[in-house]
């Protein structure tokens, strides 16, 4: 079983830090991590190639800074990783994203199996990995909160629902989303680490993928454009009621009652 | 696709076992608005087995025109015969814009739709207007954890895509004198792909109550101090019929399961009242909850974060506060 999972290089959201005269982020001397999502998709790979055999490898698109998080998949025991790097996709949306990402995995081509994470904590978007389903025509399962079955051909899953969860069946190759309730991420071990220290990514830039139509990508490819950035106003006018726990109460109650929601 | 002769709104019209979703109804809402300012008509796009009267319904919440396909392939949602149907009917008919929820139906197959038709669609929006001089979609979506709103246009290709949070746009009243027009089209196992399918549903929602669609949720932290206490949000929720939500932490701790968790990680809400009881406010949790209309916030640190965005707040000891309001509302509520 071949097994690619597909992560992302993300600024920690808890240190986000927002200049409040331009609207955009402050990058300089913030940690960057390998998007939280994205680490439930490689442990699930990790142990599908555990159970099955095989090779876990993850490709993962970006500036130069993105080998840093396909070491640390290496050192949770990933086989090889993929940087995607040249300067024609830089400014890329989710389609285009979508598209070269696509591009990397045809010329791969061996492989059964397509693991993303639910989103990514910076975007939030959610759109990249059903996008790369489309556009190598392949069936997706979203939001695979447990595997109940897999063999090299053939995959049953629960997918997790708004209002509960659908057993899911689908041959392979396919790709799936995974939630962070179908495991608990390992840690790097210390062979991993040692692995990871020395490992040289294989990188392609778009020239390196047969066929690969760069009016497609970047900022000129993208269907879309952010035209707006802004800091959220937040102008709570909060009250705070005071008094005991009896009485604090009994002015809170009213205001509710008085909104007519409750039925 | 291009731009040349598309024309017209169109909403997806959500359903999970034939009843169609709340989210359907705001949609409705949204897209009448952006159709009207356009000039053009709002027409709703229902994907079901046997739910034909549902269109008369989508027409009474505000569509001009229905689209109801029917298919036993629809009884439940596959992402490749839901995708290939909406993708097909959008290739011949051209919308200008076409709007789904931001479910996990809609955040599943409406991407797949887009890249289909290799547009641009904006994930999760909480505001959709009509830019007045070029006519075309603005989307604004918080990214960053809600750190930061961005605005978005696909100016170039059709149709515009957008998926929309729960809760956030407003339904209109149902007026069933309203006059539209259903077109009905039934599809055959074999005229789509399934390679994905469903074999089982299994409800599961321990409050029989939808997170995403309650309209009151009453959500407990760390601060509730351990699995028994908890039993002091569910009292509260159980009073005023609301669902109950829960931090990352107290899922991690394992007092309730996933499915509660609200935030980042979890579920992003939008109901009309939101209590946190002993939530400090950690801007993950924020994210997934700071867009409801009434913040209460309950906690016995008068710093804590989450009286920030707390439209009321009690400093107190949820153990004394909680227990007295489950007696208010329980009196005469």
């Amino acid at each position: 079983m071949n097994i690619i999972v597909l992560i992302k290089q993300v600024v920690a959201t808890t240190n986000v830090k927002i200049n409040p005269d331009t609207g955009t982020l402050i990058r300089d001397g913030v940690e960057s991590i390998i998007n939280p999502f994205d680490e439930y998709a490689i442990e699930e790979g990790l142990r599908i190639k555990e159970k099955l055999g095989g090779k876990v490898t993850v490709i993962t698109m970006g500036p130069s800074q993105g080998k840093e998080v396909i070491r640390k998949a290496i050192g949770m025991g990933v086989d090889e990783g993929y940087l995607i790097t040249d300067k024609q996709i830089a400014g890329s949306d989710t389609w285009a994203t979508a598209y070269t990402l696509a591009q990397a995995l045809k010329k791969i081509g061996d492989y059964q199996l397509i693991i993303t994470g639910k989103q990514a904590v910076d975007g939030d978007t959610a759109q990249v990995g059903p996008e790369v389903a489309a556009c190598l025509d392949l069936p997706i399962i979203s939001w695979v909160r447990k595997i109940e079955e897999i063999s090299d051909t053939a995959i049953r899953a629960e997918r997790l629902m708004d209002d509960g969860y659908d057993v899911v069946e689908s041959p392979l190759p396919a790709l799936i989303s995974v939630v962070k309730e179908i495991n608990e991420p390992r840690l790097e071990s210390l062979k991993g680490k040692m692995k990871a220290k020395k490992y040289e990514p294989i990188t392609w830039g778009v020239g390196d993928m047969p066929g690969f139509d760069t009016a497609q990508v970047g900022l000129q490819g993208s269907p879309t454009r952010v035209v707006k950035t802004f800091t959220p106003a937040r102008e709570y006018n909060g009250e705070r009621i005071e008094g005991d726990a009896a009485q604090a109460a009994a002015v809170l109650s009213q205001k509710i009652k008085a909104l007519n929601i409750i039925k | 696709m291009e731009i040349k002769d598309s024309k017209n709104v169109w909403i997806f019209a959500e359903q999970r076992e034939s009843r169609l979703s709340s989210v359907t109804h705001e949609l409705l809402g949204a897209g009448r608005k952006l159709a009207d300012d356009l000039g053009e008509k709002l027409t709703a796009v229902l994907l079901g087995h046997g739910m034909r009267p549902a269109a008369d319904e989508l027409i009474a919440f505000g569509a001009d025109q229905v689209f109801y396909l029917d298919s036993p392939l629809f009884a439940k949602f596959q992402d490749e015969p839901f995708a290939e149907a909406l993708t097909r009917l959008a290739q011949e008919h051209r919308p200008a814009i076409l709007l789904a929820g931001a479910t996990a139906i809609g955040r599943s197959f409406i991407p797949r739709v887009a890249a289909q038709l290799k547009t641009g669609m904006t994930a999760d929006c909480t505001s959709l207007e009509i830019d007045p001089d070029k006519k075309v979609l603005l989307g604004t979506r918080p990214a960053y954890g809600g750190n930061i709103m961005a605005t978005i246009v696909c100016s170039e290709r059709r149709p515009q895509m957008a998926t929309v949070r729960h809760k956030v746009m407003k339904p209109l009243e149902r007026d069933d004198s309203r006059q539209g027009e259903v077109i009905e089209k039934t599809m055959g196992e074999n005229e789509l792909t399934l390679r994905a399918r469903v074999v089982d549903t299994v409800k599961e929602v321990e409050d029989t109550c939808n997170l995403a669609e309650a309209d009151i949720i009453v959500a407990g932290g760390r601060g509730v101090g351990n699995r028994e206490n908890f039993q002091l949000v569910h009292d509260l929720a159980a009073a005023i019929g609301g669902a109950v939500g829960a931090s990352r932490a107290v899922v991690d701790a394992g007092w309730v399961p996933y499915s509660h968790q609200v935030g980042q990680t979890g579920k992003t809400v939008c109901p009309k009242v939101y209590f946190a009881l002993g939530v400090s406010g950690a801007i993950q949790h924020l994210a997934g909850m700071q867009s409801a209309d009434i913040i209460i916030a309950v906690n016995n640190n008068p710093d804590a974060d989450i009286f920030k965005v707390a439209t009321y707040g009690i400093v107190g000891d949820i153990h004394e506060v909680v227990p007295e309001l489950v007696k208010c509302f329980k009196n005469g509520a």
